[in-house]
């Protein structure tokens, strides 16, 4: 029972890890792989208005629903105006109002936007509209269209593409034209389109949007027809009569009302604009976590302070520096001084570089070791003894950073990171193992350091680890649970391979 | 070249334990935690031993504080024969072995001449804990000097050997003697270059050794002979081992035991984690046999006698 315990225990972490970490990537999607982006687009309402005397009012239509795309932040920008937003099912708004407002002034709605696949939202399901009730020569003339589209359709779809049609058509039939050239239609096509799908009793909804397409210039706004066929939304372009919603089509508002209206001030301009911005993968996931509003999902370095961030970013890496050390010491059977030396070196390279962090390691260590020797006829006892190490190796670092300023070699500078304390110890120890086991046993030693500092130092300088600790802190409940498991394993070491070669039976 | 994988499964055959095996199967589980002060303080160790009646190196003095090493002229004036050891040392680590006095020096068995300022300075060291595990402040032992028995001296003309018996749940499971050499400094270990020379465990006679891993028949500095050497007294030798597992009930226990020419058989020190080249002295896995006293149920419960009669079986 003791012995499937652990094994439960550390196949518990790994996969609660696991599952926190694909939790994230789906849901909130996090990026796995460092270095990913994603594109959102900044939508700009920017409104003038020219007031008249006493309180202005303004309000403006703002985008709720659209298919595929989904709002991450909106802001507005309007100094001195009060601001009520109203949340209405089928058509959010913006109210700006002012008791007074001297001269013109300028209004801006702005709102950031992300591809959403998962979000189908649209407008609520419509009531039948009636059949409209037009004077003649309308009246017979939307009749004979929708007779004829009817002959030509086999359901609501179809019905809407062949009225589309006809009215696209480049040499329109008498009855659309005279749809066309009225005055209460003329340059209207899509309401031409709902007046003839209303005779119908086919409900259907006036888009007004925008193409999300990088522009210099100011946007214009894009009409598009939505139809509903009685179980959903269908989508047409209402030039061509397709069957599509573009991808990039933001639903600004719906129906055939203007997007502005003022009361007591002359609107002066109203322009869109569309911008593309790139942000990172994690910038758009760690927003979307927040605005969701999920405790464990927003739970992200990039709450603390930068500094705190920094600090973290090293620290999380430890635990995978001691995984490697794991390994190295009881599968490979690597011996090393001192038992996370190796690791705490790694973490000091990972400001210098490798081989300049091995160099001056080196330099600082054989140095350090003949004054230990020095030291030793001086008959110190044991705490003065490494205390006086210790203050030995910080001249020593000291006296190499001078002399890399001199140099102009900047490396050699960051020799202030390395763990001082470490470093004594690490002379001290190697000083006992010298004289007790010789130098042999100190070579070994100080050989399997090494090794175990070059991989630890390589495995944390990846920038998928980096990565992934970073983002996914959960991911050490799995690097806890493969610990875990390592320390449960009672075989052979490599290096037992070699030692016990005589014993072996072969077959 | 080697494949590690058929590597792997020739040691499994042959019943060889690895570290990681022998700390998580046998240590972890038959070692309690709190008996490691016990053997891991030679001091007290040696009054648990002899309060059993077991035989031990006289104790001639312990300093553990560092105001003691102060008068150390006054203790040291009477001894001119005697090891100085690290209570908590691990690995023949920090000990001087002493075996004449000229003048005010002290002539140490490898032939190097202290002054009082080098005694003093070795104890405090050690009562720094130098030697120790983690550091931990420590004491100094003084030990009577172990006087080879003479006739040790065919197959150990140099230095003290000593008898390494694995017990495991009271019952003794593998034998080797540690013969110093030149190259081990007189030193009974063998990473230093001691001889491993395996040891039957029913008759105490002795087999091929290993020096440095490489088998060895002849010892290197004498040309002697080190197979077939006939260990005098070893039924003795075998109950004094099963019987300090009784002093300090550790499951897995290594116990060494030297061969003075006056005293006898004597316990030089327990330990908790013995190593594992008592194997490859033996030419032979441990396992198989660790296994065969598990399976014997209870061995903990049996007398002496039962638990020496089981020795035969299991080898």
């Amino acid at each position: 029972m003791q012995m499937r315990h652990w094994m439960w225990l550390s196949l518990l972490l790994v996969v609660a890890g696991v599952a926190l970490i694909i939790w994230r990537v789906e849901v909130y999607g996090y990026p796995l792989l460092p270095g990913a982006e994603d594109e959102t687009w900044t939508v700009q309402a920017r409104v003038r208005i020219d007031p008249e005397e006493g309180p202005v009012k303004l309000t403006l239509k703002l985008p709720d629903k659209t298919p595929g795309l989904a709002r991450l932040r909106e802001d507005f920008i309007s100094r001195g105006f009060g601001l009520d937003v109203q949340d209405k099912p089928d058509q959010r708004s913006a109210t700006w109002s002012i008791r007074r407002s001297g001269s013109s002034s300028t209004l801006y709605y702005r709102a950031q936007f992300y591809r959403d696949p998962e979000n189908q939202a649209f407008a609520p399901v419509p009531a039948y509209p009636d059949v409209p009730r037009l004077d003649e020569p309308f009246a017979t003339a939307m009749r004979s269209v929708t007779d004829r589209a009817r002959q030509k359709s086999a359901d609501i779809a179809s019905f809407a593409t062949a009225i589309i049609a006809e009215i696209n058509a480049s040499a329109p039939s008498e009855e659309i034209s005279l749809f066309l050239n009225s005055p209460e239609y003329t340059g209207k096509k899509t309401e031409v389109a709902q007046t003839l799908l209303a005779a119908a009793r086919i409900p259907s909804l006036q888009i007004n949007g925008l193409l999300l397409v990088e522009s210099e210039r100011q946007s214009e706004l894009t009409p598009w027809l939505a139809v509903h066929n009685e179980q959903q939304w269908l989508f047409f372009d209402p030039v061509t009569g397709d069957e599509m919603l573009p991808d990039n089509l933001l639903v600004w508002w719906l129906g055939d009302t203007p997007a502005v209206t003022a009361r007591g001030a002359e609107i002066t301009s109203l322009q869109w604009s569309v911008r593309r911005n790139l942000v990172t993968s994690l910038e758009l996931a760690e927003r979307r976590a927040d605005e969701h509003d999920s405790g464990l999902a927003a739970l992200s370095l990039k709450q603390l302070p930068l500094q705190a961030q920094s600090v973290y970013a090293t620290l999380l890496l430890v635990p995978l520096g001691a995984l490697v050390l794991v390994l190295m010491r009881n599968f490979i059977g690597l011996r090393a001084f001192g038992t996370f030396m190796p690791v705490l070196i790694a973490l000091a390279f990972r400001e210098t570089g490798l081989l300049a962090g091995l160099v001056l390691f080196g330099l600082v260590i054989a140095v350090g070791l003949i004054l230990r020797m020095y030291l030793e006829r001086l008959r110190l006892l044991l705490v003065p003894r490494l205390a006086a190490m210790v203050t030995i190796v910080v001249m020593l670092m000291l006296l190499i950073s001078l002399f890399s300023a001199a140099l102009e070699w900047e490396v050699g500078l960051s020799i202030g990171l390395f763990p001082m304390v470490i470093l004594a110890m690490v002379i001290e120890r190697m000083t006992i193992v010298w004289e007790e086991r010789g130098p042999g046993d100190a070579m070994i030693e100080s050989a399997g350091s090494a090794v175990i500092t070059v991989l630890a130092y390589l495995v944390m300088g990846l920038d998928v680890v980096r990565h992934l600790v970073f983002v996914f802190p959960e991911s050490l409940l799995v690097v806890l649970g493969l610990t875990i498991a390592c320390g449960r394993y009672s075989g052979y070491r490599l290096t037992e391979l070699i030692r016990f070669r005589e014993l072996s039976i072969s077959q | 070249m080697m494949n590690p994988i058929s590597r792997y499964r020739d040691l499994r055959r042959a019943g060889v334990l690895g570290l990681n095996a022998r700390n998580a199967c046998y240590i972890m589980t038959r070692n309690q935690r709190r008996l490691y002060p016990l053997v891991d303080d030679k001091i007290q160790c040696k009054r648990m031993l002899q309060q059993r009646g077991i035989a031990v190196p006289v104790l001639l003095d312990s300093i553990r504080g560092q105001y003691e090493a102060g008068h150390l002229d006054k203790r040291l004036q009477q001894l001119d024969k005697f090891a100085i050891k690290p209570a908590s040392g691990s690995g023949g680590d920090g000990i001087i072995v002493i075996v004449a006095r000229r003048n005010q020096r002290w002539i140490s068995a490898g032939g190097s001449a202290y002054s009082l300022d080098d005694i003093q300075f070795h104890v405090s060291g050690i009562l720094n804990g130098m030697y120790s595990l983690g550091g931990q402040p420590d004491a100094a032992m003084f030990e009577t000097l172990i006087e080879p028995a003479e006739v040790l001296k065919s197959i150990a003309p140099f230095g003290v050997p000593d008898i390494r018996v694995i017990v495991y749940r009271g019952i003794p499971v593998m034998a080797m003697m540690r013969v110093p050499t030149r190259m081990s400094g007189g030193r009974a270990n063998l990473h230093q270059g001691a001889i491993g020379v395996g040891v039957d465990l029913v008759s105490g006679v002795t087999h091929a050794g290993v020096m440095q891993n490489h088998v060895v028949e002849l010892h290197p500095d004498s040309g002697a002979s080190i197979n077939d050497f006939s260990i005098p007294d070893w039924p003795d030798l075998l109950a004094m081992a099963a019987r300090c597992q009784q002093a300090i009930p550790l499951g897995y226990l290594g116990v060494d035991i030297v061969l003075d020419e006056r005293h006898g058989p004597q316990v030089l020190e327990l330990n908790a984690r013995p190593g594992l080249a008592i194997q490859i002295a033996n030419q032979c896995g441990l396992r198989k046999r660790l296994q065969r006293v598990d399976a014997l149920g209870e061995p903990e419960s049996m007398s002496l006698e039962e638990r020496l009669a089981c020795v035969a079986k299991i080898t």
